[in-house]
């Protein structure tokens, strides 16, 4: 299992702040196609994804026990 | 302190440039981010802001070790909080030491710049009559939030 992050204005879309899915194996691209399937009325084009505190590039490959954030384009400072 | 932080408590910038100051060093500089009222005509009440703490406290280590790549002698330190801040409250500091002031100036900035552009922290305004988090308006407007 992964466990997903959602943050800011994502954790608000999604309800949720965390969650557990079955999504060993697959690429950084199918997560987000995943999440885009679950929450369709969300917009992840300037989404970026870190997997386990690191941004990942859309090719990376998920495994069991790993934790992707959801990254929204970041506002600090 | 840690020398790159998250923090929920109001910031005392006085102990980051204390952190990064030693004998070697003839120039600190320091500088502080703070809540404006006044962004685009649009008054804001005060801001929240959220973080991925573990990642961003990584990404801070990170823009120093950048940093004193780039320019070396420089020591550098950063806090951002987050949580509610009112008008003029501190949101984030930098403190960069080097021997002469122009490394010091330049890290700053530089600093701040990699903050906005990478860093997982996000900011979102209340106003009178809604609010919005904040994105990266280089791209486009924000479509994560709720609109106003």
């Amino acid at each position: 299992m992964i466990t997903l992050l959602y943050f800011a204005g994502l954790r608000e879309a999604t309800g949720t702040a965390q969650e557990e899915a079955d999504l060993d194996g697959k690429t950084v691209a199918e997560l987000i196609a995943w999440v885009g399937e679950r929450y369709p009325h969300l917009s992840l084009e300037a989404v970026r994804v870190a997997i386990n505190e690191e941004y990942a590039p859309e090719s990376d490959v998920l495994q069991a026990g790993d934790t992707a954030a959801l990254i929204p384009p970041v506002s600090g400072g | 302190m840690k020398p790159y932080e998250i923090v929920t408590e109001p910031i005392d910038p006085q102990r980051y440039a204390d952190y990064v100051l030693r004998p070697e060093a003839g120039a600190v500089t320091l500088f502080t981010g703070h809540v404006r009222e006044w962004t685009r005509g649009i008054r804001t009440l005060y801001l929240a802001y959220e973080a991925y703490a573990p990642m961003a406290e990584k990404m801070l280590a990170r823009i120093g070790e950048e940093i004193e790549q780039k320019w070396p002698g420089t020591r550098t330190a950063i806090a951002h909080r987050i949580g509610e801040l009112r008008i003029g409250e501190i949101a984030v500091v930098i403190a960069v030491s080097s021997p002469h002031r122009k490394d010091a100036y330049e890290a700053n900035e530089y600093a701040i710049e990699r903050i906005k552009e990478s860093v997982p922290v996000w900011k979102k305004e209340i106003w009178e009559d809604g609010t919005e988090w904040i994105g990266d308006q280089r791209k486009k407007p924000d479509t994560q939030g709720e609109k106003p």
